[in-house]
């Protein structure tokens, strides 16, 4: 049935309480006149979609609504949505600013999208580019979308979108060649002589005639990219191949040609006479090569000499076990395999020493690839193992202690970004939350042995009844198959037999062994008002289940979280799964102290992504918490509920099974809704959460 | 046509197979024949192990028992068991019983995948000992000296649960196996399938590209087997894309972006 189209006057006052106008003033008269005229169905579409974007923020909203009959008058329903939502976007990003501009500039939004549509995005392509990378051999360098091609010997730098050509597989082909060209730089040896020193139109011309030598590299080892490379560049711009163009491809492409060759040629050409430019060759950027092969030669020579000390340390050692003191260090020498030349396959050059011929371990192999695509050849000054205490590796380390980051001023280098749900807008934050993992420092007291001491006989019986939980050897009998005969089924059958029957063939016992595959993590939540009894029945119950734990030998790791505001999610390693639980996992129990606040979705996103790492029929997510998802931002209330709700769905479209053990007597409001109606447990006690941890536990996983 | 039907203590390996040695590991094994050792042949899958197994089985002329061994193996399976036929319980003899009295070649192939009791049925045999007792029947085997044991496992992909014992392992001669170097893969293409020489050349290649990712994003890069079964098709003339796809790709992974990489990286080589 159609619905009659609402009114303007239902319209405005929608919009007014939608964008409070008591407080913003703006005059919804004007877009409620143009939505007036829609159909009632875009009238609902509209209105819902200033609601949520309204969330946000209400001169957003405005402007939307504003041109929204314009919009949906030029795109469709779900273009329209998909303008909004990247506007709201821009706003958590970037600011008021930006996300207005989107709105104004709907043009613009559509030639984009439609750029997009037939375009290739790197976003979705990366997935496929990485691994052909990787697999092209060399060192293992990285991709990222860059307004200019061009790569610094690391990473290859590549438009996000690429629409030069109406067919998106075209697009993507052209994508392809891009990053191989450029992984052609890095392989052939394009950057093994200094460019910095080249002025601009010299340049521009080294870059042409570089990739006719590179084209040639690539025709000899990939003949079929070259092809392909060849296809889309007839197809965007025939390249003049013949005539005087001729003896410079030649030369170009002549077996020992080097990027030597083309600096030679460099002044011989002009700039008339240079075969022009290539759709895929980008351009070169000296000073990002300079400075990130700089640091890396510095770098890779440290590791590689030190490496090599390390390994004839355990030559040394396998051979004779008297080591004399002082010894120079020991020098290797490289063998090259013969047609060491042009070719792909690492493993060319080998290792040796005294003459013998070593085998290293994978990661001087990559190291030692990584130095022949930097020099071509592995200079002897790196043959030399490094002294003892000649270099010191941890300035090279780049990883940031997560203890420091809130010394400084603060930055989100290194943490994990996530996303979060907001139910207000119907749309994902997109990296939105800044998670760090750190590590609970151990503190060697008697709690653990108070705890073991207090609950002693709980223990025992915990004990007992886990130990009938264990994979159990279980004797099936009356099987068709089995390891033996089962007498009193062979005595049934013949009983059978002689009364006229027919004879059975489950005749065997088979013994059954039941293993269990159980993986389970435990998040604790370590926010402020946990602080004194329940941080301590939280400790008992973690160290309880911990014992029995080990007795099922389940596999399980144990996660405290905390945290303030969206910037600085904490997670406390206590257990990963890898970790015995051993002297110290005892002792960063005891350390477990109340921090913050209580920001779910972000850890739960997080864990699944440990979750991941580990390979087990049974995946259990098992909270210990106090109350309702609770931040010092607008993290509360519906909000972290419905946060922490969406990022429950991702953990069971995962395989997860979530429980939540709770003490918050309101919880029955709340976690229903959250985890379901049979996942969790509310406890009244505090004192008894001990007893009860492992008690559910036991229940859930028989 | 007919099938033939053979028990298992009587397959000889009458014709050589093709086995191209990497280092020492005929003459290491041929000594550990001598010398009564039983051998564990170490080395990622599709790498050769098996076919080394049948080649050393020509060469010192005893009928060889393969045993896949899997999570529901049990010690009965190998050793034996009662069957009821026609109102009578009968012993029958599991593999390897039956390769201790013929005096056979029993390999026993990717033994971590048995259950942990099973392996501790080999011990006495794997020993200086080299008895198989069977108490069932209550009848101890002695192995002749002909008899050998063999088993395999890949240290690559074996999970932390299935982790081979030491107990286990420090009973036998290990052999450890990987993919021969660049020009012998070639060679070995060429020879198990008489594609040529540039295609072969460029198949170890893409190999090479494929064990190059693992770990970001493979398990296991291409093995020596499957470049074989990919000329084996080329040979029929089927397009080398589509047979690096279908015989090599396909069967690594089934990530679909993965597949498509691999298949741009074939397609850049041919």
């Amino acid at each position: 049935m159609m619905r009659e189209p609402l009114g303007k006057d239902e319209i405005i006052e929608f919009m007014d309480e939608c964008l409070e106008v008591e407080f913003s003033f703006v005059k919804n008269e004007i877009p409620a006149e143009q939505i007036t005229k829609l159909p009632r169905q875009q009238q609902d579409f509209i209105l819902n979609l200033i609601k949520r974007v309204a969330d946000t923020n209400i001169e957003l909203a405005y402007q939307l609504a504003c041109g929204s009959a314009h919009a949906l008058n030029e795109m469709g329903k779900h273009m329209v949505e998909e303008w909004a939502m990247t506007a709201a976007d821009h706003y958590d990003r970037k600011g008021l600013f930006p996300a207005m501009s989107i709105i104004r500039d709907l043009d613009n939004f559509i030639h984009t999208a439609h750029e997009r549509a037939h375009g290739s995005l790197l976003e979705d392509e990366i997935g496929v580019l990485l691994p052909f990378l990787h697999g092209l051999s060399g060192r293992k360098l990285k991709l990222e979308a860059s307004d200019t091609t061009f790569t610094d010997t690391e990473t290859i730098f590549v438009p996000p979108v690429i629409a030069v050509f109406s067919d998106s597989k075209e697009n993507f082909r052209l994508y392809k060649a891009t990053v191989a060209h450029h992984w052609a730089q890095i392989q052939f040896g394009t950057f093994r002589t200094d460019l910095s020193q080249l002025p601009e139109d010299q340049l521009i011309k080294f870059c042409s005639l570089e990739t006719v030598r590179l084209d040639a590299c690539i025709r000899n080892e990939l003949p079929g990219l070259h092809r392909q490379m060849q296809s889309l560049q007839n197809k965007f711009e025939q390249q003049e191949t013949s005539g005087q163009y001729e003896e410079i491809i030649n030369t170009l492409s002549s077996s020992n040609a080097s990027v030597k060759t083309t600096l030679d040629l460099l002044d011989k050409v002009t700039y008339e006479k240079c075969p022009g430019s290539y759709i895929y060759q980008g351009t070169i950027d000296p000073v990002a090569v300079a400075a990130t092969m700089s640091k890396r030669i510095e770098r890779e020579k440290a590791f590689f000499r030190v490496a090599l000390s390390d390994l004839a340390k355990d030559l040394t050692r396998a051979e004779e076990n008297d080591e004399s003191p002082e010894k120079s260090p020991p020098r290797f020498g490289i063998r090259k395999k013969d047609d060491a030349e042009h070719t792909l396959s690492n493993g060319m050059v080998q290792l040796e020493i005294d003459g013998g011929l070593v085998a290293p371990p994978q990661h001087i192999k990559e190291l030692m690839s990584s130095i022949i695509v930097d020099f071509g050849d592995i200079p002897p000054e790196y043959l030399v193992a490094a002294g003892p205490g000649e270099y010191d590796l941890t300035v090279f380390d780049s990883s940031l202690n997560p203890n420091d980051v809130w010394k400084g001023t603060y930055h989100e280098e290194g943490a994990q970004i996530y996303n979060e749900w907001n139910y207000k807008r119907q749309h994902y934050h997109k990296d939105w939350c800044v998670l760090r993992e750190i590590e609970v420092q151990p503190v060697y007291d008697s709690f653990v042995e108070d705890t073991l001491e207090k609950y002693s006989k709980l223990l025992k019986s915990l004990r007992n009844t886990f130990e009938y939980m264990r994979g159990e050897d279980k004797l099936l009998k009356k099987q068709p198959h089995g390891d033996d005969i089962d007498i009193d089924a062979l005595v049934e059958a013949y009983a059978d037999v002689k009364s006229g029957m027919e004879m059975t063939n489950q005749l065997f016992t088979k013994m059954h062994k039941e293993e269990r595959n159980v993986a389970v993590i435990f998040m604790v939540d370590m926010s402020g008002s946990t602080k004194g009894w329940i941080n301590r029945a939280e400790r008992e119950s973690l160290i309880l289940l911990a014992e029995v734990l080990e007795v099922l030998q389940d596999r399980y790791a144990i996660y405290g979280f905390s945290g303030m505001t969206r910037k600085r999610c904490e997670l406390f390693k206590i257990k990963a799964f890898d970790d015995e639980y051993d002297a110290e996992v005892k002792a960063r129990i005891s350390n477990i102290e109340p921090q913050d606040y209580t920001r779910m979705g972000v850890f739960i996103r997080h864990v699944i992504r440990h979750f991941s790492e580990v390979e087990a029929s049974t995946k259990l997510l098992i909270t210990l918490s106090d109350g309702k998802p609770d931040d010092y931002d607008t993290y509360r209330g519906e909000y972290g509920v419905e946060d922490t709700r969406q990022a429950l769905f991702e953990a069971r479209r995962d395989g997860i099974h979530s429980f939540c053990i709770t003490i918050d007597e309101e919880a029955r409001d709340y976690l229903p809704h959250m985890y379901g109606a049979a996942n969790y447990t509310v406890i009244d006690n505090v004192a008894s959460l001990p007893i009860k941890v492992s008690e559910i536990y036991r229940r859930l996983t028989t | 046509m007919k099938t033939k039907v053979l028990k298992p203590e009587e397959h000889y390996i009458k014709d050589e197979p093709y086995y191209q040695p990497i280092g020492e590991e005929i003459r290491v094994f041929d000594a550990a024949y001598k010398q009564q050792l039983p051998v564990l042949l170490k080395g990622p899958t599709g790498c050769g192990k098996t076919r080394f197994m049948e080649h050393m089985a020509w060469r010192l002329k005893r009928p060889l028992i393969t045993v896949s061994c899997h999570d529901d193996l049990t010690a009965s399976d190998l050793v034996g068991r009662f069957l009821i036929t026609s109102g009578e319980t009968i012993w029958v003899d599991g593999p390897l019983a039956s390769a201790v009295r013929h005096g056979a070649i029993c390999y026993l192939d990717e033994i971590v995948e048995a259950r942990k009791d099973t392996t501790v049925v080999i011990h006495p045999l794997a020993d200086d000992r080299r008895i198989l007792p069977m108490e069932k029947v209550g009848e101890l085997l002695e192995a002749t000296p002909e008899f050998c044991l063999a088993i395999s496992y890949n240290p690559g992909y074996q999970s932390v649960m299935k982790d081979l014992k030491q107990s286990t392992r420090q009973r036998f001669v290990a052999l450890e196996f990987d993919y021969p170097g660049a020009e012998l893969e070639t060679e070995i293409i060429i020879k198990e399938t008489g594609i040529d020489a540039d295609t072969a050349r460029q198949l170890v290649k893409f190999a090479h590209m494929t064990r190059d990712l693992k770990g970001s994003g493979l398990d296991e890069g291409a093995s020596t087997r499957l470049l074989v079964h990919a000329a084996k098709l080329m040979h029929e003339d089927i397009d080398p894309v589509v047979a690096c796809q279908t015989a090599i790709a396909q069967a690594i992974t089934d990530d679909h972006d993965m597949l498509v990489a691999m298949n741009e990286l074939s397609s850049s080589l041919f």
